[in-house]
């Protein structure tokens, strides 16, 4: 094992470590739901970047998917019945990859076109989700909401579960974009990233590699999505398919540092506390939604590229500072 | 002459009103470096898109290897032996020059959880920047090349996964003479190992020392086809392109 992969491997367990501990020392109830939707918004940032951050193909879609499996859990509940307790948490994988076999030929379709087009493209799946939501009655009882069965969890620790489930779909997404960030499936995506069209010049199979980001881009979405839908028991269509859920998790993919590993993270970890904060300080009147663009303003004039990449290439400079007996890279073309 | 491992036949591309390329016939014999030369706007990179699938042709046929390709794709050709560079040097510039290189390797579904650079590869692609005089920048972000640096790891990049041929788009265009130099030596080599090149250049010395044969395109039509002596001697080519 590398030095490298040794750091990776280790700076993940600490980071899932301290993660499970958390609700455990902090157990009070706000507290834990903050942490719930932290890691929620993690996960979505977590998913996004793992299509979008990767191929460089812009999604303003993913609430559709999101939203689909808040659904898809509710209608399952109401016809099939997965049980109480935790049960209905080992269904999602399955829910979500339903979900994501299913957006295989929407996204085949989709990913013929690219840059604006296809985030305007993404983004009306969304609408349409969202019309489905309100006019599909007989499942989703339209704009009057799908109830869900209420968990027996104990209510001292009521979120506790809801907050594991979360942290699970964050730490899956994780190990998967480290998993594909080192092996030849992210070379293909980032030689995408960088030049599609060479990438086809070379037999990259660009399609595929895209079509394979993409479903576990919505496996992870749909999953959140369920388990929001679980914790909140009630879902209706503006909540559910909400475009402000989605901005959200791309700004702090943005913030974090997008295309690498802890970038979105890091970005919920800083946002989401920053914005319970600001809603509990400012109301529901959606104020908190300027102090939310304002910390962005800071971030697009300091750290335009996000947080991680800034530091990264910070420390960079600093080590290039250090070493005095660097040998200079020949810019030169030929050598004599 | 060796059988054609390429053969186009009345290839034609229309764009609007203008037609790019007219009813053009010929063939890139096995083994050999084939020179395609024209003034500008003769349609010779029109003829290097349609022929890798990165355009569809309104008509004609291409043959590759024998076999009739119906809907040129770039990914199918370049994973079957067909391969090309770009006029504008193109690369990767985020990744470094190793990663360039492997990212060229066409690897089948099964390798993809691989680990993205292994052992035997960075080996096989740090023989191959070596060649090209790059194997000492191999760690550096492809981005950090200058111009003819970025042409040369292109080149060699193409030929990671073992190609048959090569289509090179003006490979030295914008070259100081020194990589010319190197250019023509690393086709010379590849050629003499048994790699079929078709080339679109200006340089006309290289072509007539490089290629045989050559052939001529303006207006989108093959005006001649043949030696480089014939072909430079032939008064409609010196009439509409090299000049009297």
């Amino acid at each position: 094992m590398s030095r490298a992969t040794a750091a990776g491997l280790a700076r993940g367990a600490a980071f899932a470590a301290a993660a499970i501990a958390f609700p455990f020392v902090f157990n009070a109830a706000w507290i834990v739901n903050i942490g719930v939707l932290t890691l929620m918004y993690a996960a979505l940032a977590t998913a996004w970047n793992l299509f979008s951050g990767y191929t460089g193909y812009i999604t303003l879609g993913q609430a559709a998917f999101f939203g689909l499996g808040a659904y898809t859990l509710g209608i399952v509940f109401e016809h099939v019945g997965i049980g109480s307790g935790y049960n209905p948490f080992y269904a999602l994988p399955l829910v979500g990859a339903g979900i994501a076999i299913a957006s295989v030929p929407v996204a085949w379709i989709a990913l013929r076109t690219r840059h604006m087009t296809f985030a305007i493209v993404t983004l009306t799946l969304l609408f349409i989700v969202q019309q489905l939501a309100f006019n599909l009655r007989s499942l989703t009882k339209g704009s009057s909401g799908l109830m869900l069965p209420t968990p027996s969890f104990p209510i001292s620790s009521y979120d506790t579960p809801f907050y594991l489930a979360m942290l699970a779909i964050l730490l899956a997404g994780l190990a998967l974009c480290w998993l594909i960030l080192r092996s030849k499936l992210g070379l293909m995506l980032l030689a995408i990233r960088e030049d599609e069209e060479k990438a086809r010049g070379l037999g990259i199979r660009v399609t595929g590699a895209k079509l394979i980001a993409w479903s576990l881009m919505v496996w992870l979405s749909a999953m959140v999505g369920g388990v929001w839908a679980y914790y909140l028991t009630f879902i209706y269509p503006e909540s559910s398919v909400d475009p402000l859920v989605m901005i959200g998790a791309v700004l702090m993919t943005f913030l974090g540092g997008r295309g690498t590993l802890w970038g979105p993270t890091i970005g919920a970890l800083v946002l989401v506390p920053a914005q319970q904060y600001m809603i509990t300080k400012l109301g529901a009147s959606q104020l908190y939604l300027v102090g939310y663009s304002a910390v962005f303003m800071v971030v697009l004039l300091l750290l335009p590229r996000g947080i991680l990449p800034s530091l990264r290439s910070a420390i960079d400079k600093q080590r290039e500072r250090r070493r005095t007996h660097r040998e200079p890279i020949v810019r030169e073309e030929a050598r004599a | 002459m060796s059988a054609a491992l390429l053969e186009i036949e009345g290839l034609t591309k229309r764009f609007g009103g203008v037609t790019a390329v007219s009813d053009c016939s010929f063939a890139v014999p096995e083994g050999t470096v084939t020179a395609l030369v024209g003034p500008n706007g003769s349609g010779k990179t029109t003829a290097f898109n349609l022929i890798t699938g990165y355009m569809r042709a309104d008509a004609g046929t291409i043959r590759f290897a024998g076999a009739s390709v119906r809907r040129p794709n770039p990914v199918s050709l370049a994973r079957h032996g067909l391969t090309r560079t770009f006029q504008q040097a193109r690369v990767f510039p985020e990744l470094t020059l190793v990663q360039n290189m492997v990212a060229a390797l066409q690897q089948p579904w099964r390798a993809a959880l691989q680990r993205a650079v292994r052992k035997h590869e960075r080996t096989r692609a740090l023989e191959l920047l070596e060649e090209f005089g790059l194997a000492r920048l191999a760690g550096e972000r492809a981005g950090n090349l200058s111009y003819g640096q970025k042409k040369l790891l292109e080149f060699a990049a193409v030929l990671m996964a073992d190609p048959r041929l090569v289509l090179l788009d003006e490979p030295t265009a914008g070259v100081n003479p020194l990589l010319v130099e190197q250019i023509e030596q690393r086709i010379r080599d590849l050629n003499a190992r048994g790699l079929t090149f078709l080339l679109v250049e200006h340089n006309m010395n290289l072509v007539m020392r490089l290629s045989d044969p050559v052939v001529v395109l303006d207006h989108g039509t093959k005006l001649a086809e043949g030696k480089p002596d014939e072909v430079r001697n032939d008064p409609r080519v010196l009439d509409a392109y090299l000049g009297g």
